[in-house]
């Protein structure tokens, strides 16, 4: 059964001349995929840039009241889990049947700590009234209304990179799942491959975040 | 596509990659509380991509990938510069040319 299942993956396809071919595509169809999720988090990143030059003031003064060195120490998390993932996917290519499993879950891991200190953060900014909304209230500020765009962005950016990450944990663990079946070998690991590529944008996204939300206007606060 | 062959890094590669992040890290953290004034815009945004790069040339393996790949990637900065640069052309030069309103 288990041995079927693997001769039907590494089968190569009709429409593909070579397996290296095959692979070629599947990498590229993944990179397609995470162009569209750059351009769409790319508009989210053109209406903080447009908000931040109009409200600039009320911006740096939300900006700094957000916890910086959370922030990096969160940031160090998720390229570790990125290392993690890179080293699963070397494993995979080195045909190292325990390694992947190991990484993987390390992976899975480091990315639960993450998703646990951002629940810890948003979770003070229920405490400190500043989620957008009738209840929103943000000492240092004039006007409340540029302060709630800003945490309105915040919400919206930091929210959609978490709903990322639990879909990449759940992607995780079905890759550790078949991992630990022994179905990656040397010359099959696409799936764990095309997890990593998703698993490293991902990563990306927040190594913009954390500047853009966390620093730039850190040197103006208070 | 045919010119493919398997590249697989050596474990210190990565490891090195992931120092060099960790300290890009800790370098932009410790750059934003130093006033540059609009500067630090340009600074925290020049360490972002240094790191992006980092991430996907090495952990993404785009500098093993088919010029194809490379290519579709290219088009999709590009993409992503026309969102911004051509947004921003409306945004950021409203009220220069003397304009009543804002």
């Amino acid at each position: 059964m288990a041995s079927q299942i693997h001769a039907e993956t590494l089968a190569l396809r009709e429409q593909f001349n070579t397996e290296a071919q095959q692979k070629d595509a599947a990498t590229l169809g993944m990179w397609i995929f995470l162009i569209t999720e750059i351009m769409f988090f790319g508009g989210l990143f053109l209406a903080y840039t447009v908000y931040r030059r109009w409200y600039a003031d009320a911006f740096a003064v939300a900006s700094s009241s957000l916890n910086v060195y959370i922030g990096a120490a969160n940031t160090v998390v998720l390229l570790s889990s990125s290392l993690t993932m890179v080293l699963a996917v070397r494993a995979a290519q080195l045909g190292k049947r325990k390694a992947i499993v190991w990484f993987l879950v390390l992976t899975l891991l480091l990315g639960g700590v993450f998703l646990g200190v951002k629940a810890y953060e948003w979770n003070q900014k229920f405490v400190e009234h500043h989620i957008p909304g009738p209840a929103f209230h943000f000492e240092g500020v004039a006007q409340q209304g540029p302060a709630q765009l800003f945490f309105s962005l915040y919400f919206a950016m930091t929210g959609l990179h978490a709903l990322h990450m639990v879909i990449g944990v759940g992607l995780l663990t079905l890759l550790i799942v078949q991992a630990a079946k022994g179905r990656f070998s040397a010359s099959y690991m696409t799936p764990v491959d095309v997890v990593g590529l998703y698993w490293h944008f991902v990563d990306i996204i927040w190594i913009f975040l954390f500047p853009l939300l966390y620093l730039i206007d850190r040197h103006l606060g208070k | 596509m045919t010119e493919h062959t398997e590249h697989i890094d050596s474990a210190k590669t990565y490891i090195l990659v992931f120092l060099c992040l960790i300290g890009l890290t800790l370098l932009t953290t410790a750059v934003a509380f130093v006033n540059l004034g609009d500067f630090s815009v340009v600074a925290a945004l020049t360490i972002a991509v240094c790191k992006m790069l980092l991430v996907a040339l090495f952990f993404m393996h785009v500098r093993h990938s088919t010029k194809l790949t490379k290519l579709v990637l290219a088009g999709a900065l590009v993409w992503l510069g026309i969102l911004i640069l051509l947004t921003l052309t409306d945004f950021a030069t409203r009220g220069l040319g003397g304009v009543p309103g804002r």
